[in-house]
């Protein structure tokens, strides 16, 4: 009986759209990009706005993945499936969503210090941030502080996000914050970082206006610091 | 005789430190080795050296640790402080393998070196293949080391056989090959005034 129950082929566009979303959830969480591709369009054929789709379908799932991360339950290769699993579900939204003009929720420029390569965190920050309906510049890795500097200001951002893997290269972080302050710029953006070596207590070092210990805490601590500023 | 120091290890480096010892003659030396597999998740390492630490509290006269930071974010130092035992220094195990000026050339001549060891190549398959899923996810490979300009095998011994292993699995990763051969010297050089009585 349960081997008849598990062979059943589910068909995605047979399913109710709270079913389909749920099944979404689980698609994500196991990776499957094929599957988030084509239950996407069909929220879209059925006339789910792109927004809704995001946030229900995509930020909803992803959101488990995070937690699951967090506590142990899931590791890296299974986060970067359903990252990438995600990817191609946003792929198709993205358009849409410049298409419709919607005011980002905030901006933020983001990018890995310099000395370092490591970008599957910050990836998936930038991810989860698009998902919540942020603007995102990457500015990709190894980035020095003239660069994020440059950046922040030629954007406007709000936000500016710093990740490390290294424990030799997360002390860059305040190197970029004192060249802020030196000119006179720090109190315009809000600083979050985060990578594996970090924690609480060095972020309030560095000067940063929050640590964030995985992407969805950084997306709430964006929330929170730009409801905090008004 | 009764050793009296020990050096709780990881496992990775096992064999270079029992080669090493045994040519300097350091009878005074127990080794004990957590696994290797604990570098995967970082995080474990500190409890472990911690139980390791509280099991042998007594039996020795001093107790060190031959573990680099290892991407504890400074978590093994807390252990390590709370119980008077030292460790190499450094961030990385490829690090003290290479000596610290020449690690921090090969890092500043390219950030993006991706470092194998001969335990490494010798346990590629198991330890990344198989460890990041890359063998049945291939496409995983760009999201691990797109980054990754050149795999750096930092050799502790002269073998045709390892370096025909490490050429092929630079190859599977797509990186450039790199090959540096330093012997256990660097290590042992670190390790012998931390091992005095």
């Amino acid at each position: 009986m349960t081997d008849q129950f598990d062979d059943e082929e589910i068909i995605l566009s047979e399913l109710p759209d709270d079913e389909l979303v749920d099944q979404m959830h689980d698609d994500l969480y196991d990776g499957l990009a094929e599957e988030i591709t084509e239950g996407t369009q069909i929220l879209l054929d059925r006339g789910w706005s792109a927004q809704q789709v995001l946030t229900e379908a995509l930020v909803g799932g992803m959101a488990v993945v995070g937690i699951d991360f967090r506590d142990g339950v899931l590791f890296v290769p299974e986060v970067l499936m359903a990252a990438n699993a995600m990817k191609a579900g946003m792929a198709k939204l993205k358009p849409l969503l410049v298409e419709t003009g919607v005011k980002p929720a905030g901006k933020m420029v983001i990018g890995t210090v310099k000395g370092d390569i490591h970008d599957i965190g910050k990836n998936l920050v930038g991810m989860m941030m698009e998902g919540a309906g942020f603007e995102v510049i990457d500015l990709g890795i190894n980035i020095d502080a003239d660069t994020y500097i440059e950046a922040i200001e030629e954007h406007q951002a709000d936000f500016l996000g710093m990740s490390a893997l290294l424990t030799t290269t997360m002390p860059y972080m305040k190197v970029v914050i004192d060249q802020m302050k030196e000119k006179g710029i720090r109190d315009k953006y809000k600083v979050l970082v985060g990578g594996a070596p970090l924690n609480e207590e060095f972020g309030q070092a560095v000067g940063a206006d929050a640590y964030c210990r995985d992407a969805a805490t950084a997306v709430d601590a964006a929330r929170e610091l730009l409801a905090a500023t008004g | 005789m009764k050793a009296k120091v020990l050096v709780i290890a990881c496992g990775a480096i096992a064999r270079e430190l029992v080669r090493i010892s045994k040519l300097n003659h350091w009878d005074h030396i127990k080794f004990k080795c957590l696994p290797p597999e604990l570098h995967n998740t970082p995080d474990r390492i500190p409890g472990a050296v911690k139980d390791m630490i509280e099991q042998n509290t007594g039996e020795y006269q001093k107790i060190f640790a031959a573990y680099a930071d290892c991407g504890t974010g400074g978590g093994l130092d807390k252990v390590l402080e709370e119980y008077g035992v030292e460790r190499i220094p450094g961030a990385h195990c490829y690090e003290f393998y290479a000596g610290s000026d020449s690690f921090h050339e090969l890092s500043e001549d390219e950030p993006g070196s991706f470092y194998l060891t001969d335990f490494l190549v010798r346990h590629f398959e198991r330890l990344v293949v198989k460890g990041l899923w890359i063998d049945r996810f291939p496409q995983l490979i760009p999201g691990y080391f797109g980054n990754y300009k050149r795999l750096v095998y930092l050799a502790q011994t002269d073998s045709e056989q390892l370096q025909a292993m490490a050429r092929q699995q630079a190859a599977l990763l797509k990186l450039e090959y790199c090959y540096r051969l330093y012997g256990d010297e660097p290590l042992a050089h670190i390790l012998e005034p931390a091992l005095e009585q």
